[in-house]
């Protein structure tokens, strides 16, 4: 109690101590040279204009910025002023001191780092793979089923397993140690650090998610200073989705679908393959999730742009296309995951029978961009290893990593022929997963926690590829491997693969609470896990982990040690010399 | 099992504190919350709604079609409702969790029917089987109060647990 009365005394007795409360960009901020930011200084109370003093390395920033910020005495969302400029462009690298000041206050002042890039580029091309969510073990998974082991050796590698740069990324946001897809793909793609759900903006104050300071984004940077450069963006996501969203969208809020078909379109990528059409029809069109009457299919075809619906027109669109321009749109939501389009045919295939995979949309992208003599950026995600990880379907998840390892194969052989290709796989944050040994339906009894085999009692898995595609030829072996989240909602344990469709651990109740789903407790063998996350919880969580990010040709030499996700950026347009031109 | 209120009306905010400090409770809830049987029509299914599923836009099945505007009864699984105070809730095929990835309210499957029951009755259990009567609504429809886009809804409905 007198703690609070002595606080309270304090700012009584000195009004103001405040100063600023927030500068955006953030303290310890890295853009890149040329770049567009918008800058604000959000003040704690409404302040008289006359007082406010906000100098850039003690000049004034009107003399900086080459306009005076633009003052608000009272903003709609909060009871105090506020400066804002947007589209500052700082040319020169080095470093700024803002301070900001209200009537002789002391200042609040952040520091950034402002970096040019070589003049000329190294890299031709860069094909940039995100596997969302792919932790270790979903590689050691990926690597035991695809390619087996035997007496402690891998029969073979993964793709991945050979590019021979390598780095530790922390993954952590603005507000949290913790991260999503979003803010994590926009660190990648714009150099900024930003909060969990937002896309190329920091977080401020304004209740609106379009009104919050904007960060440029890769796509954006690429439109600005290497427009010659064509761009690629390729998902098993919805194409509005955090990290296809995260080289084209300013928003606070990655939930803004519609609005990010918009900020696609407003960059218009020269290929874009996915998911997610439902946002692209007319409020009208039966199956459409927009709130308006535009149609977007159409507006792209408006441009130029061959749409593709499956996976026939997909290479049809690839081969034929003039424009250069593709719009590959292969579900209404989600793409189904590789188990379910190959072998289970469950999931949504019956409705999207010809549903293209990441292999497919790789090598189409790839031979559309590849046609541009001036080079081309292309991102590629694996995105359901992160969908099928929440769920804690880690067969699926699995699965999802070889599909996505094999699409890393397919740039590496792209990459062997075209050298001057930088490739960089990595994720974008990790899960709280494990493989702790094999589960052996030929033990003794029904108890299936007795079927787990740890330390020497694990001994192999008996997967298959006969075929030698890759995949197991059966994913419910008799003895396959023991995979466990460190964190899950209340569920059922059911020690197998789904075989009728992803898993769905929890659903919700009238309280907002998730409760272990009934549709799984007559399953021979299941049991309880009463959960250890909150239970407005609904599936596993992102775990906080450092990610792996392994990285080939020219420039990949400074993806080493422990690197912010924020700073592979820095490496990408350095590659490309995307900074201002000295 | 444990309920709570469904009601065909808003609930007030301070309703909803209320019952979250009682628990699990009943809250505010003015009869109609004995078991309604349900009153007939048409059964329709959900592999029956659309008779055709393409990226371009889905379409209605002839079912749908001709059942347009009549009483029709369907069987599925009731989600909770978006925000306490909404009007409506969803009825999906499987149980399902809201969003499992992202936690927005606009990622559901395209096969659901969205419910404007007639009375106030109570929530049931995601896990338990429900069947609704209702006129069968078809085409686009944003809700006012949540902005919720909905193709199929069952206005004027009644369910019961089966």
């Amino acid at each position: 109690m007198r703690h609070y009365w002595l606080v309270a005394t304090a700012v009584a007795l000195v009004p103001g101590v405040a100063g600023a409360q927030a500068i955006y960009p953030i303290d310890r901020a890295t853009i890149l040279s040329g770049s567009k930011f918008d800058f604000k200084v959000e003040f704690p109370e409404v302040v008289k204009e006359a007082d406010v003093k906000v100098l850039v390395n003690g000049e004034d920033h009107a003399s900086v910025f080459g306009k005076k910020a633009e003052f608000t005495e009272k903003e709609k969302d909060a009871n105090a002023s506020a400066i804002r400029l947007n589209d500052v462009v700082i040319a020169k690298p080095g470093t700024y001191k803002i301070e900001a000041s209200v009537a002789g206050q002391p200042a609040k002042s952040v520091t950034w780092e402002v970096y040019g890039t070589a003049d000329k580029p190294v890299a031709k091309n860069v094909i940039f793979l995100i596997g969302d969510g792919m932790s270790v073990a979903h590689r050691t998974a990926a690597r035991i089923m695809s390619r087996g082991n035997t007496q402690g050796k891998a029969n073979a590698k993964l793709n991945m397993d050979y590019l021979p740069n390598l780095a530790f990324i922390g993954t952590s946001s603005t507000d949290s140690i913790a991260a999503d897809s979003a803010n994590t793909a926009s660190a990648y793609f714009t150099g900024h650090k930003s909060a969990v759900n937002a896309l190329g903006v920091y977080d401020s104050r304004a209740k609106n998610s379009l009104e919050h300071p904007k960060q440029e984004t890769l796509g954006q940077a690429l439109r600005r200073a290497a427009p010659n450069k064509k761009l690629g963006i390729v998902t098993t996501a919805e194409v509005e989705d955090a990290t296809p969203a995260a080289l084209v969208a300013n928003t606070r809020k990655r939930a803004d679908k519609d609005k990010i078909v918009g900020m696609h379109f407003a960059v218009l990528p020269d290929v874009l393959l996915g998911g997610g059409s439902a946002y692209f029809l007319p409020q009208g069109t039966p199956g459409s999730k927009r709130k308006d009457d535009i149609d977007y299919i159409a507006k792209f075809r408006d441009e130029g742009y061959s749409i593709a619906t499956d996976r026939d027109s997909l290479i049809k669109s690839a081969a034929e296309t003039n424009s250069g321009k593709v719009l590959g749109l292969f579900h209404t939501g989600n793409m189904d995951v590789l188990l379910d389009r190959q072998f289970l045919k469950r999931g949504t295939v019956d409705k999207f029978p010809n549903q293209p995979g990441l292999v497919d949309m790789t090598k189409a992208a790839l031979d559309v961009l590849s046609k541009n003599e001036d080079g081309f950026v292309l991102m590629v995600e694996g995105a359901s290893i992160d969908k099928m990880s929440h769920p804690l379907d880690w067969d699926r998840a699995a699965v999802e990593t070889i599909e996505f390892d094999n699409a890393v194969g397919v740039a590496r052989e792209f990459a062997e022929k075209h050298p001057d290709t930088l490739v960089i796989v990595t994720a974008d944050h990790t899960h709280g997963v494990g493989v702790v040994g094999t589960i052996d339906d030929n033990k003794p009894g029904d108890d299936m926690r007795e079927k787990v085999g740890t330390y020497q009692d694990a001994g192999f898995p008996n997967y298959e590829d006969k075929d030698g595609d890759t995949y197991p030829d059966d994913i419910n072996v008799s003895k396959r491997l023991a995979i466990f989240s460190n964190n899950f909602p209340d569920y059922y344990e059911t020690w197998r693969p789904k075989l009728d469709g992803p898993f769905v651990p929890a659903i919700k109740n009238e309280k907002d609470e998730y409760i272990a789903n009934e549709q799984y407790r007559n399953v021979p063998g299941a049991v309880l896990r009463i959960g250890n996350i909150p239970r407005s919880g609904d599936t596993g969580v992102h775990a906080v982990d450092d990610v792996v990010l392994q990285s080939q040709g020219p420039g990949s030499e400074k993806l080493k040690g422990y690197m912010e996700n924020s700073d592979v950026y820095r490496v990408v347009v350095d590659a490309l010399a995307l900074g201002a031109k000295q | 099992m444990k309920r709570s209120s469904w009601t065909g009306e808003p609930v007030s905010r301070r309703d909803i504190v209320r019952a979250g400090m009682g628990g699990a409770a009943a809250l505010a809830l003015a009869g109609h919350v004995a078991p309604v049987r349900a009153q007939g029509g048409d059964m329709l299914t959900f592999e029956q709604l659309y008779g055709k599923f393409s990226v371009l836009g889905l379409e209605f099945s002839e079912q749908v079609k001709r059942l347009k505007g009549r009483k029709v009864s369907m069987r599925g699984f009731m989600a909770p409702p978006l925000k306490a105070e909404s009007k409506f809730f969803v009825l999906t095929k499987m149980p399902m969790a809201l969003c499992p990835f992202c936690s927005s309210d606009a990622d559901w499957p395209e096969d659901i029917v969205v419910v404007y029951l007639g009375d106030k009755q109570t929530f049931v259990q995601s896990n338990q089987t429900i069947e609704v009567t209702g006129t069968l609504e078809v085409g686009s429809w944003i809700d006012p109060e949540t902005g919720f886009v909905s193709q199929l809804r069952l206005t004027d409905a009644r369910f019961r647990s089966v």
